[in-house]
């Protein structure tokens, strides 16, 4: 079973900390959301909303078209799968999945084999006997699964279900997570800290900061073409370069940056209401550092040193210093086979199509590494 | 090195001194139940199962025996259900003045059993209560309400509230929450608070005393045994008592105590 979920102008209040400052959303039937975000961004807030633990201070919650505001945890249409499992450890794991179709009324025969069929799902039918204790966190975390999928909600809701895993199991369950999803076509709405995790999992990603949605959007879109500072800066490495907007002639636009005047298209521009004059941003990925060689539109900032640079296995991570803003410290990754000295200098070269422009400019013009 | 071998020797004999002090009383109790005489007291004339057996052949003292199994199950039960339902309700929500209500529960545990008898007392003569089992049973609830309180409040912790939440989360009813989760998760402790309570239920004298009037338990009838002077036969029962509480002590040690440990 599946459902849309609609939230509209949510706020929620706590004494006098807005924990969700007028949040709207839509999500499809269907849809693998992601709420990405620091801690204390309001995600968790916003899930607690959906499953009810939380009612807002103002605003709606529709599922389904129905709308939740007086409707209790155990009414919705929604499970939760909790950060710290919450299973039940004096029942059987084959209980645990069977608990909310007994809450339901079903037979002990027909849940029983449902859980059985579940567990068996999530790789686990063998250990429908055993108690939580027994397993391993990536098997408790499989029984929370099958326990919330059980009762067919129309949206599951994960509360940084992976946190508590090593790298390697967490990469193997974002998988699993993803086809079960896919499978049963359940919405799922999960919360967590790490982009990479919700570039991994979700169909749309929803970038939160400080009670307010900062971006929407498919994973590549966040990526490559964030809306904000805070949402490219949140979404992995990228280099900041402060500059004034110019003015647009012909579908392009003239940015006047402190490494010189750069002429981008301008689809470029993240934020319409920017007019000649504003402040504004270039986000350019370390990635996108061209070698100066090679075809297709360039724009360049001129050379720069490089300062050190280190092996990452798919990539050199050098650092740079253009000799135009010897202040400003440029993060970029060059090929394997590139040969970083420090001290070298080399041309900054980009496809402009990868070159966004956002509104205001950074607290500090040195890009460290992103939260 | 004299001093060192002084020192051991030393905090050996303190050792056994303190043993001695404790267990010496429970020893003597023991060995003159079989003393084959008419009195318990050195020296020793032999052994005997003869008292054991007047005991058992006793009604009045096995009658006793029964109703002190009955009250004490029976008052340690209700301790134990009003004790977990007030835990549950101060630990998961918010109601006015917690902090005082807890106060409240606990604080008859500083209250003497002699007070709290008298009190009792006159309460069900003020009621037109006539004394019985009943109200002997009342008034071991009144003191066994507040340990069970403490024990199983003490054992309810956030990680339970998230499981509770869970099963809310599932389409539990609060009575399915509380009967099917949170009861069974937090069982050791109940159970803990159900022996403990049993065991001090067993033994009590006061209450027991001032609150019955036909039918009495275990150490009102022995206490009007021993009105009638020392006898072995006292003493085989105060054996009898002494086992069956050490027997409980053993149960709770090894069935829960154990099991808690080993999760």
């Amino acid at each position: 079973m599946t459902a849309p979920v609609s939230i509209r102008n949510a706020t929620k209040i706590f004494g006098d900390f807005t924990a969700l400052n007028d949040v709207s959303l839509e999500i499809e039937a269907g849809e693998f959301i992601v709420l990405l975000g620091p801690s204390g961004c309001g995600k968790t807030t916003l899930l607690s909303l959906l499953g009810g633990f939380l009612s807002p201070s103002s605003g709606t919650v529709e599922i389904n078209g129905q709308d939740m505001g007086r409707v209790p945890p155990s009414k919705r249409p929604t499970t939760t799968m909790f950060q710290d499992y919450a299973l039940f450890p004096h029942m059987s794991l084959r209980d645990n999945v069977a608990f909310g179709l007994k809450m339901r009324k079903i037979g002990k025969a027909e849940r029983h084999a449902k859980a059985e069929d579940l567990l068996d799902m999530v790789g686990l039918k063998s250990s429908a006997d055993k108690k939580p204790h027994e397993l391993s966190g990536g098997q408790r975390q499989r029984v929370a699964l099958a326990r919330a999928l059980a009762v067919e909600p129309d949206v599951l809701l994960l509360d940084e279900p992976l946190g508590a895993l090593d790298l390697k199991l967490r990469r193997q369950m974002q998988d699993e997570l993803k086809a079960i999803q896919k499978r049963v076509g359940t919405t799922f709405v999960h919360v967590t800290h790490d982009q990479e995790e919700a570039m991994a999992i979700a169909d749309r990603i929803v970038v939160m900061n400080a009670g307010n949605i900062e971006d929407v959007g498919r994973p590549e879109d966040i990526y490559m073409r964030p809306r904000t500072l805070f949402s490219a800066s949140f979404m992995g490495e990228v280099n900041f370069i402060p500059g004034t907007l110019g003015k647009c002639h012909d579908g392009m636009v003239d940015v006047d940056t402190v490494l010189g005047l750069v002429s981008l298209a301008e689809t470029a521009l993240r934020d319409e209401n920017l007019t000649k004059g504003a402040k504004v941003t270039l986000a350019i990925r370390p990635e996108h550092f061209r070698a100066s060689t090679g075809t297709g539109p360039r724009i360049t900032f001129g050379k720069a040193k490089v300062t050190d640079g280190s092996f990452f296995g798919t990539h050199h991570r050098a650092h740079l210093e253009p000799v135009d803003a010897p202040d400003i410290v440029l993060t970029a990754h060059m090929p394997q086979s590139a040969v970083i000295e420090a001290g070298a200098w080399i041309d900054l070269t980009i496809d402009p199509a990868s070159v966004v422009v956002l509104a205001g400019h950074p607290d500090t013009t040195r890009t460290e590494d992103a939260a | 090195m004299i001093s060192s071998r002084f020192s051991k020797v030393l905090s050996w004999a303190y050792l056994i001194a303190l043993y001695g002090f404790i267990f010496l009383p429970v020893v003597v109790l023991v060995l003159f139940s079989f003393q084959d005489g008419r009195l318990p007291v050195p020296p020793f004339n032999g052994a005997t199962l003869k008292w054991y057996g007047e005991v058992f052949a006793d009604s009045r003292l096995m009658s006793a025996l029964g109703n002190s199994l009955m009250v004490a199950i029976g008052s340690s039960t209700i301790a134990c259900v009003l004790g977990f339902c007030a835990a549950y309700g101060l630990a998961r929500f918010m109601l006015p003045a917690s902090r005082l209500q807890r106060g409240l529960l606990v604080a008859p545990m500083t209250v003497s059993y002699l007070i709290i008898a008298l009190g009792l007392l006159s309460t069900f003569n003020w009621l037109g209560v006539s004394l019985s089992l009943w109200t002997v049973a009342i008034g071991h609830v009144v003191i066994n309400l507040p340990l069970c309180f403490a024990i199983i409040y003490a054992s309810m912790g956030d990680h339970q509230k998230n499981i509770e939440r869970a099963a809310r989360d599932l389409g539990a009813a609060e009575w399915q929450v509380m009967t099917q989760i949170s009861a069974p998760m937090l069982m050791p402790s109940i159970l803990a608070a159900f022996f403990l309570s049993v065991t001090f239920s067993w033994d009590e004298f006061i209450i027991s005393f001032l609150l019955s009037r036909f039918d009495v338990t275990l150490p009102v009838e022995i206490w009007s045994m021993l009105r009638s002077g020392l006898n072995p036969k006292t003493n085989a029962v105060g054996s009898i008592v002494f086992l069956v509480s050490v027997a409980l002590l053993l149960i709770l040690e090894l069935s829960i105590f154990r099991r808690t440990a080993k999760k």
